[in-house]
């Protein structure tokens, strides 16, 4: 068969709604698109929880804390999940930390934000998990199957996480004044890199096409960013917070609220490495890799010398 | 109130705090994705220990206290955590060593205080039994694999020893609070897990490959509310929210 | 027909202080057989059970876990699906909608 015929049966199997699995044949660039979009996803839960992490020493009750370290511990958790996913396609995540460490992967960028308050917790659990559910709930449904079964395990999962985030806005929102002025503040910060959260406009945004057709995606970013927008607007509005965009109104005939320009300068730079924290998510990612790879060889050297005891026994 | 069963309460609690609070410092920073959510999940579990301990000390010291006033309100002279956990995470060896050392003692503690005649300590030492048994499982198989790993992993794991077991000693330490308890049957008779500690750790350190480290006991006094220097710091981030804004809710 | 290793192509490049990779299993409960819920790193199998059951059972999803190493794994080819499953479909008469009965009979 040519590689076009198969190509084309390939496309019918997506068309039909077939899922596609590891070992089929598959055209190269669905494979390569595949392992750069799953590890780049893989890479943002992992480096996301740096952010978060910045605050479970310092969250203001026990309560607090356990819900947070679970949330953290669940990133690592999604990452794994994701990581996995990704070596079906015969990469390895030594491979994929690699590309991160050096910088040929990216992660999402709102990651590159610092956490400067406890307010900020919230508004990353609200905004920021709220954005990411949009966007994996679509990819449970996506053409290939370890990635679309890694969706369905982490939205199950991430379901506690936009409650957490929301409640801890609501208990600022509710409290003191100053404890409402923390968590206008981290909407004032937050809200926009939430909204790049979707990347670039659609017609900006050459890869969609193919991605559409392929069923990675099934919205375009324009669509879902529209679709956060309409969702969270009316949950700011029942905090009693702003959302910072003087233009963000109520459009009865789209059914949609309007809002202002996005700064894509921002978003640009954000990706290219210049944002508030590129440069420390990294260095941390580094350390821990640096420091745990005594550990990882020596768990290995411990077990291949159990295994050559035991050989060495049944000879 | 009860002040001695306050205060063991708070030992015991503070304890489990300040090693949780150890532990959380490196979520997301273990040594592989594996290794770091079996940290947290120890950490977890020390942390949902404190909060029972701290509802329950709440109780008995009565009026406006919360498992948060007494976990985030108390001057460092009032934190009865012993030197051993809150030594610092120097490497991956020095975690696993300050955990299996902990892990051992807190494990026959708890054996003993399911029999408390206090139900209340009985049942949270009943069901943190069997968390803590997988803590020890953690640490004892992590123990035997550093030191019979790499020629490096063996050095990191002996040197973290070397460190911490000096420490151990504080744990066997009696004060009169934990004598009067033990009296009343409601606490542990520490004598009897001494030397049974010893003895599992010591076994142990010989079949890992580990020299017992023949250093005599550090003079601690954790248990008196007298702490390293590391402690203000580790203060200052567990208090800060509840030190910046007092009386709030979260 | 079948062929070593089920998911990981050639390709990966090997290194030796990687783990190697685990395939998971896990029984939700007593009477339900083990399902494969996804894979994980450990340096050995011990280990392997061990990282389950703090990646994989958080959420009280299991009461027993099965471990095996990725490369262990038997799979068969799937461009020889036409030949292994396709054999099989018009065999009608393994499935009981094949006999035909009067409706009126009941419990059979």
């Amino acid at each position: 068969m040519s590689t076009q015929d198969l190509e084309q049966r390939f496309q019918d199997r997506i068309d039909a709604g077939e899922k596609i699995e590891p070992k089929d044949w598959m055209p190269e660039k669905y494979r390569k698109t595949h392992i750069r979009q799953i590890s780049q996803h893989a890479h943002s839960e992992i480096v996301g929880m740096l952010p978060e992490g910045n605050w479970i020493t310092r969250t203001p009750t026990l309560r607090r804390k356990v819900g947070l370290l679970a949330k953290v511990q669940d990133e690592a958790g999604h990452g794994l999940y994701l990581y996995s996913a990704a070596e079906t396609l015969g990469i390895s995540r030594d491979e994929m930390t690699e590309q991160l460490l050096c910088g040929k992967a990216k992660y999402s960028s709102i990651f590159n934000y610092p956490t400067l308050s406890w307010a900020d917790i919230g508004a990353i659990g609200w905004l920021v998990d709220g954005a990411a559910i949009i966007n994996q709930v679509m990819l449970t449904r996506t053409s290939f199957g370890p990635y679309a079964r890694a969706m369905v395990r982490i939205c199950k999962e991430e379901s506690f996480h936009q409650r957490q985030g929301y409640e801890i806005m609501l208990t600022l929102c509710r409290g003191t004044a100053e404890q409402k002025a923390m968590a206008q503040d981290a909407l004032n910060r937050y809200w926009w890199p939430a909204m790049m959260m979707f990347g670039p406009r659609d017609e900006e945004s050459p890869n969609t096409a193919q991605s559409v057709k392929w069923k990675i995606k099934r919205k375009t970013n324009d669509e879902l960013r529209q679709q956060f927008v309409d969702i969270t607007v009316p949950q700011a509005e029942f905090l009693g917070i702003t959302v910072p965009d003087p233009e963000m109104k109520w459009n009865e005939d789209r059914g949609h609220y309007d809002f202002g320009a996005i700064d894509w300068d921002e978003f640009w730079q954000v990706v290219k490495g210049n944002g508030p924290c590129n440069k420390e998510r990294i260095a941390a990612r580094q350390k821990a890799w640096d420091d745990g790879k005594w550990v990882r060889e020596a768990a290995m050297a411990y077990s291949q010398s159990q295994e050559n005891k035991t050989q060495s026994k049944i000879a | 109130m009860d002040v001695s069963l306050y205060k063991y309460l708070l030992m015991l609690g503070d304890n489990s705090m300040i090693l949780g609070h150890r532990l959380s410092e490196l979520c997301g920073h273990g040594p592989n994705l594996e290794t770091d959510i079996a940290l947290t999940n120890i950490s977890l579990d020390l942390f949902g220990q404190v909060r029972s301990l701290f509802q329950y000390a709440a109780k008995v010291k009565g009026g406006s206290a919360t498992e948060d006033t007494i976990a985030f309100s108390r001057t460092e002279r009032e934190i009865l955590n012993v030197i051993l956990v809150e030594q610092p995470n120097e490497d991956f060896a020095h975690v696993v060593g300050r955990q299996y050392l902990y892990d051992i003692y807190h494990f026959l503690l708890l054996e003993a205080l399911v029999g408390s005649k206090d139900e209340t300590i009985a049942a949270i030492a009943n069901k943190s039994l069997k968390e803590v048994k997988y803590h020890k499982r953690f640490s004892g198989e992590w123990l035997k694999r550093l030191a019979g790993g790499t020629d490096e992993s063996q050095q990191r794991m002996q040197a973290a020893i070397d460190h911490m077991y000096p420490f151990l000693d504080e744990l066997f330490h009696v004060t009169e609070v934990e004598e009067e308890m033990r009296a009343q049957g409601v606490g542990a008779d520490l004598s009897v897990i001494k030397a049974e500690c010893y003895a599992i750790i010591d076994d142990h350190f010989r079949i890992a490959g580990l020299q017992v480290p023949e250093h005599p006991p550090r003079v601690s006094k954790g248990k008196y509310g007298i702490h390293t220097e590391k402690m203000g710091f580790i203060l200052s981030e567990l208090q800060f929210m509840q030190r910046s804004y007092p009386n709030m809710q979260w | 027909m079948t062929e070593k290793s089920n998911n990981i192509s050639p390709k990966s490049k090997s290194n030796s202080s990687e783990w190697p990779l685990f395939e998971i299993f896990i029984r939700s409960k007593n009477g339900l057989e083990h399902r494969h819920v996804g894979s994980l790193h450990a340096a050995d199998s011990d280990m392997a059970l061990e990282n389950a059951r703090d990646v994989y059972t958080r959420r009280q999803e299991g009461v027993s876990i099965w471990v095996v190493e990725s490369k262990n794994i038997m799979a068969s080819n799937p461009e020889k699906a036409g030949e292994l499953f396709e054999p099989a479909k018009d065999k009608v008469y393994r499935h009981p909608t094949f006999y035909e009965l009067p409706i009126e009979l009941k419990h059979i």
